[in-house]
């Protein structure tokens, strides 16, 4: 704690449609065109989101995952990011995007399954369009820059059909700004006007690392640079981050090239459920990060300005527990993968050498297992 | 000699190389005010401050490109990588430009680099964070690779190391940081090169380094038992590669086998064996064998990763086929 550094305040630019306490405010450059149902939709995603986290949290202390990335802080940026896309769309996401897998209908037990150990990628990223998640931080912003690329040689951009024309939204953090291939897709999306969206959720902290550490700059005016625009939006407000999202889609489908937008943002846990943020970090922090939590708004917007009672919330509550049901009793019913399957997907067509260091492993493996019975 | 975890060991030796000389400095990823992710360097920001001891972008191309710049300088950076698997994303500056640069710049400038990093799997941290790269920096002539398996060589070739004026990568292993063994108080300077025979043996010859040592010891502690008696071999440095005490052994016990936690294809094990058979072929019972990963990516499933990676059950499996092969006995042994 000898160094420690203050969070960047949010820049007085920072696009916001629904304050911490509830009130809806107007922005003249992202009108929001969503009823209160949706909204109230929203809410619904931002509670379930947070309850498969908590769930996860939960199975880990209990050893039925390896590791957690927790979302906790940052639903907002992520449902609102996630609800802005088409289905068509193509999303990359890190290793925390829980809330954009379920808005891409991932399902949550399959996601478990990837940090449980039982699946190797789980989820097809064609079947929905949500690319799996990578953990060297960076490389999927380069990854979606050539996807888009494709898109382009597609000729899926631009033709003014909301049915063919598709974007490619790319995740990475505050810290992953900092890396060569972030600043390289960069690069290349602005040189080929590509129809991307780079999406940095600045949640303050790379690790132990705060985000002065990364820029002298507040993250979102380093589009500037590279030549194309870049924003900063409220993260922890799911309205504001589904208008400017929706918007940067639109307008990279539109042939309008890429955009970059900071949602500001707060990791509320630890970096995963292997770190413990009291050596690096103020708790007085969180205290402030608590009040702009994204989830009280909503609720607080739908109750006092659109008339949601008691009933509304408490299904909600309902649907949360018979998730949180299915995601503890289904992870641990999840089958174990077996020795070979080790080998299966090593290659699209497994080579002679490879077949017999498989059929060796597994006699050897099976010899062992017989030793022991 | 005070006992000591292999961590305190290294931890001890930056602080008393920061210590005697001025131009060593300290750079890496939250190794600062976090004190590293495996906490070597607790401490060293309090006591020698940010211009020596610096946390860095989360950008490994470039914090390795910088330090080779300050190297180039008469500094002598001492990069902590947070695992060997993200040197990949600096491998340009190290393989192109730090092992190149003496050389390419007609003798003018030294790189007096040193990368320390940690490698291996056994963590549950999947397939891109599991890693045994060192090959491929040891590949490279202009590199130096060493690979301490105790306590007391992490002392000494870290001392090597950071005194040396060539680029240095120095590899460690999370399964070896909470390890503990006697450390001498004085100062080690360690030779960069020389491999080590661990523990004396007649039957056969077991060639590891780093994690791998800890494996050959303990199974050859057990066939001591069955009466079989096993020389083990530290090679402690792979690049230079002290081939002479590798074989020296060989034409001792006349069996070999090559024990590492990398992939077996084009690894350590290859060059130990062609070792062998240029410089003790005649005295050879049998061919040399390697133990060695399963050559897939590692899986992230605990039972599976200790599947995959090569464990003392494997060593003995083979060793046993081994023995078989050149109908040992324990007359033999006891000869
Ligand atoms: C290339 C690379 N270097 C280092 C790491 C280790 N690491 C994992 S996550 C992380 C911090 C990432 O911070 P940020 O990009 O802000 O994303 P966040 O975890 O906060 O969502 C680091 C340094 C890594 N995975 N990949």
């Amino acid at each position: 704690m000898s160094e420690h550094v203050v969070a960047v305040q949010p820049e007085p630019d920072m696009i916001q449609l629904l304050t911490p306490e509830g009130q809806r405010v107007d922005h003249p450059d992202y009108p929001l065109g969503l009823s209160d149902e949706d909204i109230a939709g929203l809410y619904r995603d931002l509670v379930l989101v947070r309850r498969i986290d908590t769930e996860a949290i939960a199975l880990q202390r209990q050893g039925e995952l390896g590791l957690w990335a927790s979302l906790l802080g940052q639903e907002a940026a992520q449902i609102g990011a996630g609800r802005a896309l088409r289905p068509h769309d193509m999303a990359f996401p890190t290793y925390r995007e829980h809330g954009v897998a379920w808005c891409r209908g991932v399902d949550p037990l399959t996601l478990l399954g990837l940090f449980r150990g039982t699946n190797l990628g789980g989820w097809s990223p064609s079947e929905h369009n949500f690319n799996l998640y990578t953990i060297v931080i960076g490389a999927q912003t380069l990854h979606a820059t050539g996807y888009a690329m494709g898109v382009v040689r597609d000729g899926a951009v631009g033709t003014g059909d909301p049915d063919r024309d598709t974007a490619v939204l790319a995740f990475f953090g505050d810290g992953a700004s900092s890396q060569g291939d972030v600043n390289e897709a960069f690069v290349w999306a602005a040189a080929g006007n590509l129809p991307i969206v780079f999406l940095c959720q600045n949640n303050q902290w790379a690790i132990s690392e705060p985000v002065e550490r990364q820029s002298r700059v507040p993250l979102y005016q380093r589009s500037a640079g590279f030549g194309f625009p870049g924003m900063r939006v409220d993260g922890n407000d799911v309205l504001a981050s589904y208008a400017v999202t929706r918007r940067a889609l639109d307008d990279a489908r539109n042939a309008q090239g890429p955009t970059l937008i900071e949602a500001f943002t707060y990791r509320m846990n630890p970096h995963t459920t292997n770190d413990d943020p009291r050596r690096y970090r103020l708790g007085s922090e969180l205290e402030t990060w608590k009040l702009r939590d994204p989830i009280e708004r909503v609720r607080a917007y739908l109750s006092r300005e659109a008339g949601y009672g008691s009933d509304y919330f408490a299904a909600i509550e309902d649907e949360s527990k018979k998730l949180a049901e299915h995601v503890r009793a289904g992870c641990r019913a999840l089958p174990d993968p077996t020795p070979q399957s080790l080998f299966d997907s090593v290659y699209v067509t497994m080579p002679a050498e490879l077949r017999a260091q498989r059929d060796e492993f597994v006699e050897f493996v099976g010899s062992l297992e017989e030793a022991s019975a | 000699m005070t006992v000591m975890t292999y961590r305190q060991a290294l931890h001890d030796t930056l602080r008393a190389e920061l210590q005697r000389d001025e131009s060593v400095i300290l750079l890496g990823e939250e190794i600062g005010v976090f004190e590293g992710s495996y906490k070597i360097t607790a401490g060293l920001l309090t006591e020698f401050g940010p211009a020596r001891v610096r946390d860095t972008p989360i950008a490994e191309e470039g914090f390795v490109g910088a330090a080779i710049g300050a190297a180039m300088l008469g500094m002598r950076p001492v990069v902590e990588i947070m695992t060997i698997n993200f040197s990949l994303l600096a491998i340009d500056q190290l393989v192109n430009h730090a092992a190149k640069m003496h050389a390419m710049f007609g003798g003018q400038v030294s790189v007096p680099l040193v990368i320390r990093t940690p490698g291996g799997g056994g963590q549950q941290l999947a397939a891109t964070h599991s890693q045994n790269l060192e090959v491929w920096y040891a590949h490279v002539p202009g590199m130096k690779v060493v690979a301490p398996a105790t306590p007391a060589d992490a002392k000494a070739l870290l001392t090597a190391a950071i005194r040396d004026d060539d680029p240095v990568l120095f590899l460690e292993n999370l399964a070896l940081y909470n390890t503990k063994g006697e450390v001498p108080d004085t100062e080690q300077l360690g030779r960069i090169g020389s491999a080590a025979v661990v523990r004396p043996g007649r039957d056969l010859t077991v060639v590891s380094y780093s994690r791998g040592v800890v494996i050959a010891l303990e199974v050859a502690n057990q066939l001591e038992r069955d009466g079989v008696s096993i020389e083990v071999v530290d090679l402690r440095s792979l690049r230079p590669l002290d081939r002479e005490t590798v074989c020296a052994s060989v034409r001792k016990s006349s069996r070999a086998v090559v024990l590492e936690d990398d992939w077996l294809s084009f690894g350590v094990g290859a060059e130990i064996a062609a070792t062998v058979q240029e410089g003790a072929f005649d005295y050879l019972d049998a061919p040399v064998r390697r133990v060695a990963a399963a050559e897939i990516p590692l899986p992230y499933a605990k039972p599976l990763e200790r599947a995959a990676l090569p464990s003392a059950a494997d060593l003995i499996r083979v060793i046993g086929e081994l023995l078989d092969a050149t109908r040992f006995t324990h007359a033999e042994g006891g000869s």
